[in-house]
């Protein structure tokens, strides 16, 4: 476990912090704002806070307009793979617009949504002219397949590292004897919580095989969601893609290893007049859908709601002039922080309970006799 | 609900599917089946404690009991035996008493006899010895009386008158 800290250590001290000029380069370096631009700007920047981006910013100097990260690795695909550093699209003296060239196409990150498009080596963004249903021209920006590692992507390889490592220091640390030392004294009562609270009362008798899953996915949520809670600005649980990929793994798992009565309560519920269970058929079935689609939803907009609230919050210290109001206001965010602190367990809990209570009906196995 | 799918990044979907399965073996192999694994053990192991405790102590209290029987019986059984010996001993003690008495007596009947038999020896050589003294008395007298032809006379007259007597 030790060495896995020193070589984190290193590993974060040798990331090669590269100071970039951001997009503001050009404009006056101190400019008064007034109320209504101020107020813009901080939405904007809240708002570029909770998305995606190819760079891993850690620091912005407004003054300079410069920002100090690190470049990521960018991978693309249009018409053949196109691999890069993200540190190529930042604008400099020729390459005002940050276009990246490679393998003779040009790329640049869209300014309203920080996405990669294609485009010219003017930096003008190609675009596609096609027709809809009713014959009108659709005019849609050409993006390329994008696969790059993004900050979202990094975060998630060093969260899941530090999982990987934790939990086998954990793992490990039975070896010597079966009562808990070090980290174990603290992740052990988790996991119990999750077999004793979570899987058995939902699941039954079969939790074992779906228990992997299950403290997967808690751990994993639940260190995303701190990772979300440092200065780093990282907001991978409050990325659509991301709960979208946890919730398709819970309805795949579900369906899957569903039995029989779990497919008799979708298409011949017991218990009910024939009519009935034709009519509960596509209720059952739109039911199948919205259940991992409120998981998704539900971990999405609590993670960046609290993220927006958090920037929010911190936005308005900035905005107001008393001191008075500052400091309300630096107490009002720190509250929330406690609080986002316990959201950020709460979600992995309902997550997991959820996925469970659905792992749940698809592994019962009980003999009702239409009585429901 | 447009601006949603907009943000939707299929790289960044792709990405987490893989590292979440990634993830999900190696979690399952290094930490989720050891920790279980150990966890269950122990949780066995506290039962089977419990369950062994229980037992033993049920076993402690038949041995107590067991125990306290054959305290019972060895203490029954110095009684008796202190009772055994003392008896013997009695025993014995009258035995030998009877014994030394019974060899007094034979001692003292045995002396008796002999002291008896002893008087009556001496008893009859007195008799002999008196005898005999007057036997030689009566010699010496006889002739003393018979020296004198007169004396024997007188003493033949004696003699004739006794027999006559008779």
């Amino acid at each position: 476990m030790n060495k896995f800290w020193k070589v984190l250590v290193v590993a974060v001290a040798l990331i090669p912090a590269v100071t970039f000029a951001g997009h503001h380069e050009g404009e006056a370096p101190k400019k008064e704002l007034t109320k209504e631009e101020a107020r813009t700007k901080n939405t904007e920047y809240v708002k570029h806070h909770t998305l995606d981006s190819h760079d891993f910013g850690l620091f912005t100097n407004e003054e300079t307009g410069s920002h100090i990260g690190f470049p990521l690795p960018v991978i693309l695909w249009e018409d053949g793979l196109h691999v890069f550093m993200s540190s190529s699209f930042h604008p400099e003296e020729g390459n005002e617009h940050g276009v990246a060239e490679s393998n003779g196409k040009y790329f640049m990150i869209g300014h309203h949504d920080g996405q990669v498009y294609s485009c010219d080596e003017h930096g003008n963004i190609l675009e596609d002219v096609s027709e809809d249903a009713e014959g009108n021209e659709v005019v849609s920006e050409i993006q390329p397949l994008d696969f790059s590692i993004t900050k979202n992507v990094f975060s998630t390889i060093l969260i899941c590292l530090l999982l990987f490592f934790v939990f086998r220091s954990v793992a490990k640390s039975y070896a010597s004897g079966l009562a808990p030392t070090g980290a174990a004294k603290f992740f052990e009562p988790i996991v119990l919580f999750i077999r004793d609270e979570i899987a058995i009362p939902n699941i039954g008798n079969d939790y074992k095989k779906y228990m992997n899953y299950l403290l997967t996915v808690f751990f994993f949520i639940w260190f995303l969601n701190l990772a979300g809670m440092t200065p780093l600005g990282i907001n991978v649980t409050g990325n659509i893609a991301v709960t979208a990929g946890l919730a398709i793994f819970t309805f795949l798992i579900t369906n899957l290893s569903a039995k029989k009565d779990y497919w008799m309560h979708i298409f011949w519920m017991p218990g009910v007049p024939i009519p009935m269970k034709i009519m509960l058929i596509p209720i059952e079935l739109v039911g199948l859908v919205v259940k991992p689609f409120a998981l998704m939803i539900r971990l999405y907009a609590n993670m960046l709601a609290g993220h927006i609230v958090l920037g929010s919050l911190i936005a308005v210290v900035v905005y107001f002039d008393s001191y008075l109001a500052k400091g309300a206001f630096v107490g009002l965010t720190f509250f929330m922080n406690i609080i986002e602190l316990l959201v950020a367990a709460l979600q992995a809990y309902i997550f997991t309970m959820l996925t469970a209570l659905y792992f749940g009906s698809a592994a019962a196995e009980h003999a009702h006799e239409e009585a429901h | 609900m447009d601006k949603l799918l907009d943000q939707f990044s299929f790289g960044l979907f792709f990405w987490q599917a893989l590292l979440f399965i990634g993830l999900l073996l190696l979690l399952r192999k290094f930490a989720w089946k050891p920790i279980l694994g150990a966890v269950n053990e122990r949780e066995e192991k506290i039962s089977e404690s419990l369950d062994l405790a229980e037992k033993t102590k049920k076993e402690m209290e038949t041995l107590q009991a067991q125990n306290e029987n054959l305290l019972k019986e060895a203490r029954a059984e110095r009684d008796s035996m202190i009772k055994d010996a003392k008896e013997t001993a009695n025993k014995m003690v009258e035995e030998a008493k009877g014994k030394a008495k019974d060899e007094a007596e034979k001692v003292m009947t045995s002396a008796r006899e002999s002291i008896n038999a002893e008087k009556a020896a001496a008893i009859t050589e007195l008799k002999t010895q008196v005898a005999a003294f007057s036997i030689e008395i009566a010699e010496k007298l006889v002739r003393g009386e018979l020296s004198a032809a007169d004396k024997q006379k007188a003493l033949a007259d004696k003699l004739a008158e006794d027999i006559n007597m008779n």
